[in-house]
């Protein structure tokens, strides 16, 4: 035998054994358990900061179920993961916490989620309406159960404001801005009384927030066919990003410049879901405590985040953990977890919540953040969001803004840019 | 010809023992096992790790890359479907012109530069030879994303220093991550610092292999310092200079961590995908975007056969040079 043809065979052989191991890993668990079987064990799985730990344990307490808490710090991290247990059919907890970005990706493959509506009570009239609606899948069936909620205020610097003479007292300064072109004209005066400084950190700020303010169908229609070169919201939202060009400091979120200018000064308002509070406080520092405040936003209401608990199709019990997730969305568990880490609520007893209205924030010069921001909430237009509508927003609307605002291109340009790549990123 | 059959001689040739034949015919027989088997099993760890980590996910990529494939739903077998889409996709072109671009500026003035300081590092007179050639290495062995993030706020428009240095010879601020070359340039700088130092310490190496007599034999025929450089120390140097060549372009094709952090962490790289490199857009397509995995795992293939083409170019470069 020649060396040749043997090691030929060696490595035919080699293959074999690799496509074999290959095939092994490809087989899922099919350990399923018997019907009616009481769980030992319920994971639940979520990324930041929920604060469920001690409705855990009361929950443990009340049935007998053991819960594991299965905590991903970073969002980035955690959307990998899911992906993951998603292809692989196995390794997802029993309870998975999905932002909103994720839920409408997932929603296009609504097969990997349990149906949750006969599971649990019928809670259709208990939370906000456009937010109980984004929990449900094209094909009908109950995805989530909803969380929190970002909504949306606007935060302001109470000292550059005094210096550019404009007011500083939180309402009066809500009243300076009802709606966008009140707001546009507001940075035009603080340019003048400044001396030329940028009022807003960017328009892509703007464009979100004002984004959800228009309701119905934003980047796809109600077949999820992608409009986004013919939907009115989109182009209403764009128009009023444009308008604010020249009010803008020219620092995207979440850009080094972004951070910077909070120190620096160089916007004087930044758009803030109640979850940005943290980060404003965490780029500005210690030295500007006192400095910030937090108005309305203009416009009225207003949404940048928020999650739903569902229920993945590869866990082993459905029933128990849907009664875990409708138990940690009642009104109750969302003040209690309002309380412990801050996410705001959505179920509207929690809205009413007297713990949840009464909430200031001292960083922020004592503002009534649990009011404004329930508020602002309370004002959102019913929205549709497609598969993709994070990858568009972010990677063709987002991206196509900061070119003309940056000077790469004409708004004409800019507009083809977008609906261009509105197509690609919005497949689905 | 055959491995074996210079072995099975050696059996009739040992001499009967007097007593325990089979014993010793048993040990003979596993000694030519031995000679024959163990060689494969030496190598074998190797092949089987090679295999699993980089045979098995290549072969799984080429027959994803026949699907459109859905990362968490369905697949469907489309055949040469996204190699077509591939030809005719402007962004995969862009991405390729970007990776090249980025390529060139900084493999060329890295391996220039590289070569300078390795002839410096060689001259005999030098002080503190040891001190220098050490320091030079020390930005390789900093990390990547450390080395991104530091050049990231260098480059910063308002506050950044490179920016406010520009400024005092009457520069106007400069948008790094806004435009082609001002982004190709800030990336391919980061390249630079980070692998200049190992370049010069492999250039080196191959320097000090030449043989000292060569340059002596020059000086007695009064060759200068120029002279001997081009004539002694470049030609002599082609095979090393092309396996650094070869290794910059591996490297410069893959090219993922620096644009990707220049770009705050987003895959497009700058609002125009100004600087998305291939590496880039693959993730783009196969992770980012679930749906796509399968056109990813074409990008990640036609990746892989300009990775192959290269390399084969360099490979007929080191023939050449070799006659």
């Amino acid at each position: 035998m020649s060396l040749t043809t043997r090691r030929s065979r060696l490595a035919a052989s080699a293959l074999a054994a690799i496509t074999a191991v290959g095939g092994l890993a490809a087989c899922g668990n099919d350990d399923e358990p018997a019907a009616g079987e009481k769980p030992s064990k319920l994971v639940v799985e979520t990324f930041g900061e929920f604060g469920y730990d001690e409705l855990v344990k009361q929950y443990e307490k009340d049935t007998g179920i053991k819960i594991e808490m299965r905590k991903t710090a970073q969002l980035g991290e955690y959307r990998p993961k899911l992906v993951r247990y998603l292809a692989t059919g196995k390794g997802a907890g029993d309870v998975v916490a999905l932002e909103e970005g994720i839920l409408n990706e997932f929603k296009s493959n609504p097969r990997n989620w349990v149906d949750l509506a006969p599971l649990v009570d019928d809670h259709s009239e208990d939370y906000l309406p456009w937010k109980w609606e984004l929990g449900k899948a094209p094909d009908g069936r109950l995805m989530g159960l909803p969380t929190d909620v970002g909504s949306l205020a606007v935060c302001y610097r109470k000292d550059l404001f005094e210096a550019a003479g404009l007011p500083t007292d939180r309402d009066e300064v809500s009243a300076l801005w009802p709606d966008w072109d009140s707001f546009l004209k507001t940075g035009r005066t603080y340019q003048e009384g400044s001396g030329g400084k940028a009022l807003i950190d960017s328009i892509t700020a703007v464009a979100d927030a004002s984004l959800f303010q228009q309701g119905d169908d934003l980047f796809y229609d109600k077949e999820n066919n992608i409009i986004a070169d013919t939907s009115p919201a989109v182009k209403a939202a764009w128009d009023t990003a444009v308008s604010m060009v020249d009010i803008s400091a020219k620092a995207a979120t979440w850009s080094p410049e972004w951070s910077a200018g909070f120190k620096q000064g160089s916007f004087a308002v930044t758009f803030c879901p109640s979850w940005m509070l943290g980060i404003v406080v965490e780029n500005s520092g210690e030295e500007n405590q006192g400095k910030w405040d937090v108005a309305a936003v203009p416009g009225g209401g207003g949404n940048w985040g928020g999650s739903w608990l569902a229920v993945p199709e590869q866990s082993s019990y459905h029933e128990e953990a849907a009664k875990l997730a409708e138990f940690l969305t009642n009104a109750t568990s969302q003040v209690e977890a309002f309380k412990a880490k801050g996410p705001l609520p959505t179920h509207l007893e929690a809205l009413q919540d007297e713990a949840f209205l009464s909430y200031t924030n001292e960083y922020f010069s004592d503002a009534p953040t649990g009011k404004i921001f329930g508020e602002s909430v309370s004002k959102i237009e019913p929205i549709h969001l497609g598969p993709k509508h994070q990858a568009v927003k972010e990677n063709a609307f987002g991206l196509a803004l900061r070119a003309f605002e940056n000077g790469q291109a004409s708004e004409d340009e800019a507009w083809q840019q977008f609906t261009k790549d509105a197509q690609i990123q919005g497949a689905f | 010809m055959s491995h074996s059959t210079t072995v099975a001689p050696s059996t009739p040739a040992a001499p009967p023992p007097p007593s325990g034949g089979t014993h010793t015919r048993r040990r003979l027989s596993l000694a030519r096992l031995d000679l024959t088997y163990s060689p494969y099993l030496y190598i074998a760890p190797f092949f089987l790790i090679f295999g699993i980590f980089g045979l098995y996910p290549m072969l799984r990529t080429a027959w994803m890359s026949l699907h459109d494939w859905d990362m968490i739903g369905d697949r469907t077998f489309i055949g040469l479907d996204n190699y077509t889409r591939l030809l005719a996709d402007e962004y995969f072109w862009n991405a390729l012109v970007n990776t090249f671009g980025i390529f060139a500026l900084s493999t060329i003035p890295q391996l220039l530069l590289a070569l300078f300081l390795a002839n410096l590092l060689n001259r005999t007179l030098l002080r503190a030879k040891t001190f220098f050639r050490m320091a030079i290495f020390i930005p390789n062995v900093v990390s990547v994303a450390a080395v991104a993030i530091v050049f990231g706020m260098l480059y910063q428009r308002e506050y950044g220093l490179v920016n406010w240095l520009l400024g005092f010879v009457g520069i106007d601020q400069i948008d790094w991550d806004g435009q082609t070359w001002s982004s190709w340039t800030a990336i391919a700088s980061m390249v630079n610092w980070r692998w200049t130092g190992y370049n010069t310490l492999i250039l080196l190496a191959g320097m000090q292999a030449i043989p000292r007599d060569l340059y002596e034999a020059a000086e007695i025929d009064g060759a200068g310092q120029w002279r001997q450089f081009w004539r002694i120390t470049l030609p002599l140097l082609r095979p090393t200079f092309i396996f650094v060549v070869i290794l910059a372009t591996i490297g410069g094709m893959q090219l993922f961590t620096e644009p990707l952090l220049f770009a705050n962490g987003n895959i497009i790289g700058g609002t125009q995908r100004d600087f998305q490199t291939l590496a880039m857009y693959m993730y783009e397509m196969g992770i980012t975007n679930l749906n796509s995995a399968g056109y990813g795992a074409a990008v990640a293939w036609a990746l892989f056969l300009i990775i192959g083409l290269m390399s084969l170019l360099n490979f007929v470069l080191v023939r050449r040079a070799a006659t």
